[in-house]
């Protein structure tokens, strides 16, 4: 984090202070590095940044280390994930081989400090490898964006320099992390939760069951939401962390889903589950806020996780249909029917990655972003839906057998309008902002 | 004896992945809005070069690895690509968009770096996948008057020398050198890792020195004018015959037998 402060921040108040000129130089990338990647690293203390006299570029333009991670994942992901993605979907499980290059390559510490072992990028080279891995496979993508999103980003922003200390090192190298807040009876309406939280002489014993947890079976480390004071209501909730194998905690059951089946989902039981006093992350009663900020932003990375289902899907299909299968003669591809339909799919794509990236760069600036990612969300779960069932239908037959990558996305993007809200949450959110602004 | 101080000369090119256009005019391959990366031969050589210092094959060490590439601007990412790989600091000659230069003026810009860096070790690539020329590496080893051991499927460093083996047709044929030498890689050599994040991070702080031809007093003037470009013929569609009297038949058709 100290290294891209020193690169970008300089660089940044500079931008800010002196109007550069709006020339595009020969290397647009040297630009991009003074203006664009207005870097949520160097910056975690929510102060926007006056912007208004950096040059605008294109909302697709990376800056060089975003391109450079871009290249890299996006390597790693076709070479080494794509051979073992329907292996590791027909046996619902996650390769742990994969598990462990992915902390060889940083991808489980994208926004961790250097200090602490990570990589020290910014938020948005964290969302550009969100999406190159869901090119690939959407189960991975979402083990690293959980992982990185949901819960680094907690112990960065929140936690105390012991807890980040002990923490952060094991979080970008060997320790897989969960985010628990839903139950059995609270998903929508999370802060109904029912998990209850009482101190102990020596800290808390939580007791209650949490539902739904991405990575429950490959992590041993949990950010658990739970009650301290339920007369409070959600101001009573609380946020602890609770490492596998604490007496009382227990894998209860492993879901079969529809999707992204190598992805762990499991209902995990608290049973009087006692934990050091160290262990409460951030302060008493102040969970719900940690929820909201860290789902506002989270779901930008569920939409990047989208837009790449989206790509992946496209591409896949529209290499069959442009280079293997020619029906009456000629490329099905080379139908209008056919070609209208994908460019109408991929001008939707591009118009959801435009959301997703712009939601990504309101953060970084600084500014107030949770519409925008709300929207990029909404939009790219839907673009996913769409077009990764238009592809199988590109394909014909091909693309409804369990070969190939086909059918699989479409059932992957399904969870794309479920998790970290759903699509009529997201919806909630956009119109309840809506009207405040048109409300006089 | 000194540790080794090694040059890895790389270069940007169109992703192998991608299928090489001609363009309209018939002059050259299409290049823009194309996906880039870098050689892919570069890639096993900038690998090989730190896997000898990770795994101390060399036993005075390296002292230095230094990733070179002469080309358009954008050749800046390939360098940084081999920095984030594990070269030390780059060197880069830029030319503008569309320059070609040819093997022998990157052959002279390669001495004249390997006498000013004090290099006794370069390890490029075979070839690179653009024009297919495989003539840097040895071009380089004419004009230093060094020994080159070409497409290398194992590197050693043993009591005699560099022991290096190569691949030729049906097997390997093994050589041995001193140092100064020349060694052009090849696809069995090794696995070139992928650049990890933060390594990429600390590629972004290392440093690229870039320096003209004139300066190193080496004219890249071409020698070879490119008259016109063409797309191989399309593949005609082969035919396929029942059994071995079948075959026997169709070349006596053909005319083949
Ligand atoms: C594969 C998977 C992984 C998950 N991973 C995690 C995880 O790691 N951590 C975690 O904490 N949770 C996780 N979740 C839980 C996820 O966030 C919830 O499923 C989600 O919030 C929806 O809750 P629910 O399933 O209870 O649906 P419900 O809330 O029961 O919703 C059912 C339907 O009612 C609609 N609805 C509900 N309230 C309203 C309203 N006010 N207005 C209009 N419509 C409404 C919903 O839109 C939906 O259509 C995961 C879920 C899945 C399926």
């Amino acid at each position: 984090m100290a290294s891209i402060a020193k690169i970008l921040r300089p660089a940044v108040q500079r931008a800010t202070s002196t109007a550069r000129p709006a020339v595009r130089p020969a290397r647009p990338s040297r630009i991009y590095q003074h203006a664009r990647p207005l870097s949520a690293t160097s910056r975690r203390r929510n102060d926007t940044v006056d912007i208004s006299d950096i040059p605008p570029t294109p909302i697709t333009h990376l800056s060089e280390i975003e391109a450079a991670m871009a290249d890299s994942v996006s390597k790693f992901a076709n070479d080494v994930i794509a051979p073992k993605v329907r292996e590791m979907d027909e046996k619902e499980a996650m390769d742990p081989s994969i598990v462990e290059q992915l902390f060889e390559q940083g991808l489980m510490g994208v926004e961790i400090p250097e200090e602490y072992g990570g990589a020290g990028m910014n938020f948005t080279a964290a969302i550009v490898g969100i999406e190159e891995l869901a090119r690939v496979d959407p189960s991975v993508s979402v083990m690293v964006d959980v992982h990185n999103t949901l819960v680094n980003t907690a112990i960065i922003k929140y936690a105390s320099t012991e807890l980040k200390k002990k923490w952060l090192p094991k979080l970008a190298t060997n320790t897989v992390g969960s985010f628990c807040l839903s139950e059995p009876i609270s998903g929508s309406d999370a802060f109904a939760l029912a998990t209850k939280a009482t101190k102990t002489d020596s800290g808390y014993k939580i007791s209650g069951s949490k539902m739904w947890i991405t990575n429950s079976m490959e992590a041993d480390f949990f950010i658990v939401f739970a009650n301290l004071d339920h007369s409070k209501g959600y101001k009573g909730i609380t946020a602890f962390i609770v490492e596998k194998g604490t007496k009382g905690f227990s894998i209860a059951k492993k879901e079969k889903k529809l999707g992204i089946k190598a992805s762990s989902t499991c209902v995990l039981n608290f049973d009087d589950v006692e934990i050091p006093k160290e262990n409460l992350l951030g302060k008493e009663g102040d969970g719900y806020k940690y929820a909201i900020g860290l789902l506002n932003e989270g779901r930008i990375g569920i939409a990047a996780q989208m837009t790449g289902l989206a790509l992946g899907a496209f591409e896949n299909a529209a290499k069959y249909v442009w280079n293997d299968r020619k029906q009456f003669g000629q490329l099905v591809g080379d139908f209008q029917g056919m070609q209208h339909q994908i460019a109408q799919s991929y001008t939707d794509i591009a118009a959801a990655r435009a959301l997703v990236f712009n939601a990504a760069r309101k953060k970084e600036a600084g500014e107030n972003f949770v519409q925008d990612a709300a929207m990029a969300k909404l939009y790219a779960s839907q673009v996913a839906q769409r077009v990764s069932g238009l592809a199988i239908e590109w394909m014909g037959g091909m693309g409804f057998v369990r070969e190939g990558i086909a059918e699989k996305m479409w059932r992957d993007s399904k969870i794309g309008a479920i998790y970290e809200g759903t699509s009529n949450i997201q919806l909630t959110t956009i119109a309840k902002l809506l009207k405040s602004q048109y409300t006089s | 004896m000194a540790a080794l101080r090694i040059l890895v000369p790389v270069k940007r090119v169109i992703d192998y992945a991608v299928k090489p256009r001609v363009n309209k005019a018939q002059t050259a391959i299409e290049t823009s809005g194309v996906k880039h990366s870098m050689n892919p031969f570069d890639e096993l050589s900038i690998e090989e070069s730190v896997r000898i210092r990770e795994k101390k094959s060399y036993p005075h060490g390296v002292d230095e690895i230094i990733a070179f590439s002469i080309g358009p601007p954008k050749s800046v990412d390939t360098l940084r690509t081999a920095m984030a790989m594990g070269a030390d600091r780059s060197i880069f000659v830029e030319t503008k968009e569309g320059e070609e230069v040819e093997p022998l003026a990157v052959g002279k810009v390669i001495r004249e770096l390997v006498k000013r860096e004090g290099i006794n070790l370069v390890v490029c690539g075979k070839q690179s996948i653009d024009d297919d020329a495989g003539q840097t590496g040895q071009i380089v080893a004419g004009l230093m008057g060094w020994g080159a051991a070409t497409q290398a499927s194992k590197v050693s460093f043993g009591e005699k020398g560099v022991e290096v083996e190569k691949e030729v047709d049906g097997g390997t044929e093994t050589v041995r050198s001193q140092l100064p030498m020349v060694i052009t890689t090849d696809l069995r050599l090794n696995e070139p890792r992928y650049a990890s994040l933060p390594n990429i991070m600390k590629a972004k702080k290392k440093k690229i020195d870039k320096i003209s031809a004139e300066e190193l007093g080496v004219s890249l003037e071409r020698r070879l004018k490119t008259l016109k470009v063409i797309e191989p013929p399309p593949r005609q569609g082969g035919g396929k015959v029942d059994d071995v009297d079948g075959m026997i038949a169709k070349l006596k058709e053909l005319g083949a037998i």
